[in-house]
């Protein structure tokens, strides 16, 4: 069941990942990232992880996804047109990603006993559930980051609107 | 019953191919978003480790990375709509004002 789950969803993330780096056109680019989003919720949520794959969905899919989507349709963005400067990031870029990938790849593989099996289902050691342990933790133990995450909230919200605003 | 490896693997798939968007894409919108690529690849590999350890802490690392992401995109997004007024363009390699 799980193993399936990871096939299906692992194997859509994968593709999504591959089509916004093939795709020329930015919006085909965000929605195959939406895609990846989406299929990486379901594995947090075969990964136990309940509150996350909804926070995923919201957030990620449903708050920073609309956002680029309705940036690339004020800016008319068109398809990108290639330049000598991108020939230089082609010769650099593959095998740089490849040999990133070969390298963090042959580290888990090779550790692959120690890091054991995945099952499916909570699997918090000493809790009835995901949301409640999560928030326990949140508001006692990490009050005061979450607060200035608020205050990292608020002071972006400025940024951005005093970023975008029209010279006077 | 699936080895943590191979979502370890499959997060060090997505980072990648996020490096190699960053490095190859020359539309500036396209660059930020393989950023938020890289930075879902590392959230999996954190919910892969809090199922591992049977633990919580990576989760709500998670959930901190999530609010840092939103609020980047918020801040990214206005810059590249102020270069976008001042330039008339999106190609990252005709923004070259800092270079000599």
């Amino acid at each position: 069941m799980q193993l399936a789950l990871f096939l299906i969803f692992g194997g859509l993330a994968v593709a999504g990942a591959l089509n916004l780096l093939l795709q020329k056109h930015p919006i085909n680019s965000a929605l195959s990232l939406v895609v990846v989003m989406m299929s990486l919720a379901v594995l947090y949520w075969s990964l136990g992880a309940e509150f996350l794959a909804a926070a995923q969905v919201i957030v990620y899919s449903g708050a920073i996804m609309v956002l680029f989507v309705f940036v690339i349709m004020l800016l008319n963005a068109g398809e990108e047109e290639r330049t000598t400067g991108s020939r230089a990031a082609y010769i650099a870029g593959f095998p740089g990603a490849a040999a990133i990938f070969c390298l963090l790849s042959f580290v888990f593989l090779s550790e692959s006993k120690a890091l054991g099996l995945a099952n499916l289902g909570g699997q918090l050691s000493h809790a009835t559930n995901n949301i409640s342990e999560i928030s326990s933790v949140l508001f006692t133990k990490l009050l005061l980051p979450f607060e200035v995450t608020s205050i990292l909230i608020l002071v972006a919200i400025l940024g951005a609107v005093v970023l975008a605003r029209k010279e006077q | 019953m699936v080895p943590i490896a191979y979502y370890l693997v499959l997060a060090a798939i997505l980072f990648s191919t996020g490096v190699a968007a960053f490095l190859i894409k020359r539309n500036i919108i396209t660059v930020f978003m393989s950023i938020e690529l890289m930075l879902n690849a590392v959230n999996l590999t954190f919910v892969a480790f809090a199922h591992m350890w049977h633990q919580v802490q990576g989760q709500i690392f998670v959930f901190f990375v999530m609010v840092v992401a939103a609020a980047e995109a918020a801040v990214g997004l206005a810059i590249i709509i102020a270069i976008f007024r001042t330039r008339q363009t999106l190609n990252v390699d005709q923004i070259n004002l800092m270079k000599s």
